[in-house]
């Protein structure tokens, strides 16, 4: 049976408004949420109590007081200051040529009296329990920043790319495992060469 | 010929594209949009840093937030910073029980990865944070995320 004439049409001219209605209230709960930070791993408890003898000058102390003020290598420091002195205390790279702690890739100044190589530097920070949470982050942020600094310029000598791409390719779950186990091999090889080596405990000097 | 067709009246734009851009728009939003799943009884604004990693796992992530209680709690809480977990106060003690709690709901195979973000405002003090740190070690809770801001870090000091 066919209908006479054509169907009565369905006036749509209100979907736009409706939708419109609902894009506005998605737009206003929206809170794109990035859940992005300083990644850190804590020490383990440790039970047996061994101490590890360390050379003095392969340690870098930086220290927040109080006071939100900062203190690298006993020396009243700002913190826009901070990231230039890691990477030169980290690139050092004192040892003389020849002994096995030769460091080939550093461009350091080569100071005896600084690190000896990138491997066995070691930062130390202390802070005051009144310390500001906003101040720890941005020592934090700087030293991390002087490690990337170092390894994006290894990174990019070896390999052409700069290892903080090459980090967020290999955690992206987009990466195809192919390229994620070169990409592997390539961070391990740059990691080897400046680990990051920063200590939270309690250091004794003597 | 252009004479002609300029005398004539202009054809109406046409609408009936536009419901469809707005779905588009509309599933867009609906898509990225994450509910926030907890209420908030602490300030918490995070600090800025700009040398950050994105945490991939939404369901690998145990949060705890640490901050001054809100307007409404003061009276009750005074002004110090309180820990915040699952809705309510805690005392630094109780973490380490709450991340054990929270490693047993979830499936084994992904209990190694589990991050802990701590998402802690930025005029809080690092003694509490200490406190808390120490209660994750005890657990072996060991990775961390200080979670931020992308941003300038040197705006923290303000």
């Amino acid at each position: 049976m066919s209908r006479r004439g054509a169907p009565p049409e369905v006036n749509a001219g209100s979907m736009a408004d409706i939708a419109f209605l609902l894009l506005i209230f998605f737009l206003v709960t929206t809170t794109i949420e990035t859940d992005a930070g300083l990644d850190r791993m804590l020490p383990p408890m440790e039970t047996d109590g061994t101490i590890i003898d360390i050379r003095q000058k392969n340690i870098f102390t930086v220290n927040i007081n109080k006071e939100n003020l900062l203190l690298v290598e006993e020396q009243l420091t700002d913190l826009k200051d901070l990231r230039a002195l890691t990477i030169a205390f980290l690139d050092n790279g004192g040892a003389l040529s020849g002994t096995p702690e030769y460091c080939s890739y550093c461009k350091g100044e080569r100071n005896p009296k600084s690190s000896d190589n990138p491997t066995k530097a070691i930062v130390s920070l202390k802070n005051d329990r009144e310390t500001k949470y906003g101040v720890y982050i941005t020592v934090q942020n700087e030293l991390v920043g002087a490690y990337n600094d170092l390894r994006n310029r290894e990174s990019l000598r070896l390999f052409k790319m700069k290892y903080t791409d090459m980090e967020s390719q290999y955690l992206n779950s987009e990466t195809s495992m192919a390229i994620k186990a070169s990409l592997k091999e390539k961070l391990g090889q740059i990691k080897a060469m400046y680990p990051l080596l920063l200590s939270e405990v309690e250091t004794v000097f003597n | 010929m252009f004479k002609k067709s300029k005398q004539e009246n202009l054809p109406e734009v046409s609408t009936a594209s536009l419901p469809d851009i707005v779905f588009m728009l509309l599933f867009f939003f609906m898509t990225v949009t994450v509910m926030k799943s907890d209420v908030l009884m602490v300030e918490n604004t995070l600090p800025n840093a700009s040398e950050v990693k994105k945490m991939q796992h939404k369901d690998r992530i145990i949060y705890i937030h640490i901050g001054k209680p809100s307007e409404q709690y003061r009276k009750l809480r005074g002004e110090e910073s309180l820990i915040q977990i699952n809705d309510k106060f805690a005392y630094p003690e109780e973490v380490g029980d709450f991340v054990l709690m929270k490693l047993a709901e979830m499936p084994q195979s992904i209990r190694a990865f589990t991050t802990v973000s701590l998402k802690v405002d930025k005029n809080a003090n690092m003694g509490l944070v200490a406190d808390v740190k120490l209660e994750l070690r005890k657990v072996n809770a060991l990775k961390i995320n200080y979670t931020t801001y992308e941003g300038d870090a040197f705006k923290n000091q303000k």
